[in-house]
């Protein structure tokens, strides 16, 4: 996935950046299958690499397809972006070791989710009991930001009667 | 500590970084965006990667397994590309008109355009 | 699009199966990985896929304007009235277990209805947004 990443900033073809971006995607879905987290794993593979990949690509239909020369070297960026992952990386080394069973994540709700839910909520699957029922909320919530975007979209993208030429002096 | 068990931050802090400077140095405005979504998938990782517990299974409750993975930031992370996806597609819907206004999509054409329409004002 | 005979054929057979796979994804969420996200977009792949071999104005009138945005609504206002009825029944706001008199029966028929309502919102989004993408004249007729 590092190596997609490089090609996608070096690339300036859009049409490619597109495509690796769909590759990456894939990529990440299989990352996810590989750490159990099958729920967001199929997500991922969804959202990222179809929906989003037609998104792009319709995109690239309405504007144009190269990228341009940047006209600077980019070497303030490339140090901002580096002396932030350095402190990143700092930071991590305070976390909890990859899949330890003592970590706090694994201590306070999680237990009781898993223990309780096919009990309370008669759904094996925790990940849909814990987004439908215990964290209904959220799940409100995040269907109107579904919504909220969808009704952006239209309101943007809205055709008046009459066609767009008329807007357009 | 030892570079086995923290490789997974590692590795997650190279994308996030990756697209952050996607996001800060390249001017094309779909290729910031492009940056931006390699940004939050780098982000889901770092939320999943510390939920997996080895030699556990997906958490969907089966008599065969006792060892499940952690339920809570798959949930979360759900939700987060749900999101994702909602702002790209609104992102991508404000690039498109953006280019119907300005004839481009490099951001060093728009702010030249914006400075020279806001001279001639 | 429409004179490639192998992709034509190929996705005559390929949006059935999604369609159905969606729904199986949607159903099946309960015991195993999915639920209404997956199944929405999955859904709204299927129509996509559909409009991109045979074209937008074949989309159109199988899945019509109004109908997506019935739909992109209606998810909405199915989930928020899930809760409502929680309400009325005695309860709090989206509380599943006052809907049956069984409280492990009515949080399955809560999660149910719920999972229906976003199936039906992510579908209708993702594929309104498609076809705002699609219908706009591309650049070559700009005159640019």
């Amino acid at each position: 996935m590092a190596v997609v990443t490089v090609g996608i900033t070096v690339q300036r073809n859009l049409f490619a950046v597109v495509v690796l971006f769909g590759a990456y995607s894939f990529l990440m879905a299989t990352v996810l299958v590989a750490l159990d987290a099958v729920d967001v794993a199929m997500t991922e593979a969804a959202v990222g690499a179809g929906i989003s990949t037609v998104l792009l690509l319709g995109t690239l239909y309405l504007v144009r397809k190269e990228e341009m020369k940047p006209l600077h070297r980019p070497l303030l960026p490339l140090a901002v972006a580096v002396a932030t992952g350095a402190v990143l990386a700092y930071g991590t080394l305070g976390l909890p070791a990859f899949s330890d069973p003592e970590a706090p994540i694994q201590r306070h709700v999680a237990p009781r989710y898993i223990h309780d839910a096919l009990r309370e909520t008669g759904v094996p699957n925790v990940v849909t009991a814990v987004l439908a029922s215990y964290r209904g909320y959220d799940t409100l919530g995040e269907v109107m930001v579904v919504f909220t975007a969808g009704a952006g979209v239209i309101a943007l993208l809205r055709r008046r009667r009459g066609g767009r030429k008329e807007d357009r002096q | 500590m030892n570079i086995a068990s923290h490789y997974s931050y590692w590795a997650t802090i190279f994308l996030t970084v990756g697209g952050l400077y996607i996001v800060i140095a390249r001017g094309n405005l779909v290729k910031k965006l492009i940056g931006l979504a390699i940004f939050q998938t780098s982000v889901y990782l770092l939320y999943i990667a510390p939920g997996k517990l080895i030699g556990g299974t997906a958490p969907i409750v089966s008599a065969r397994y006792e060892v499940y993975s952690n339920p809570l930031p798959h949930v979360l992370i759900l939700t987060a590309i749900v999101v994702g996806i909602a702002t790209l597609a609104l992102g991508l819907a404000i690039v498109v008109r953006i280019r119907e206004a300005y004839g481009s999509i490099e951001e060093d054409e728009i702010v030249a355009a914006d400075a020279g329409r806001g001279e001639r004002e | 699009m429409r004179d490639y005979l192998v992709l034509r054929v190929i996705a005559k057979l390929m949006i059935v199966f999604m369609l159905v796979f969606a729904l199986y994804v949607q159903f099946h969420g309960d015991f195993g990985p999915g639920g209404g996200f997956q199944a929405g977009v999955i859904a709204a792949a299927a129509i996509i896929f559909y409009a991109i071999i045979y074209g937008l104005p074949a989309a159109r009138k199988v899945v019509p304007d109004w109908l997506v945005e019935t739909m992109v609504a209606a998810g909405v206002l199915l989930y928020a009235s899930v809760g409502v009825a929680g309400m009325l029944l005695g309860g709090n706001y989206l509380d599943y277990f006052v809907l049956h008199a069984d409280p492990v029966e009515g949080q399955h028929r809560g999660i149910f209805w719920v999972e229906v309502g976003v199936f039906i919102t992510v579908a209708g989004v993702m594929l309104k947004i498609f076809y705002l993408f699609a219908g706009r004249p591309g650049e070559e007729e700009e005159g640019k």
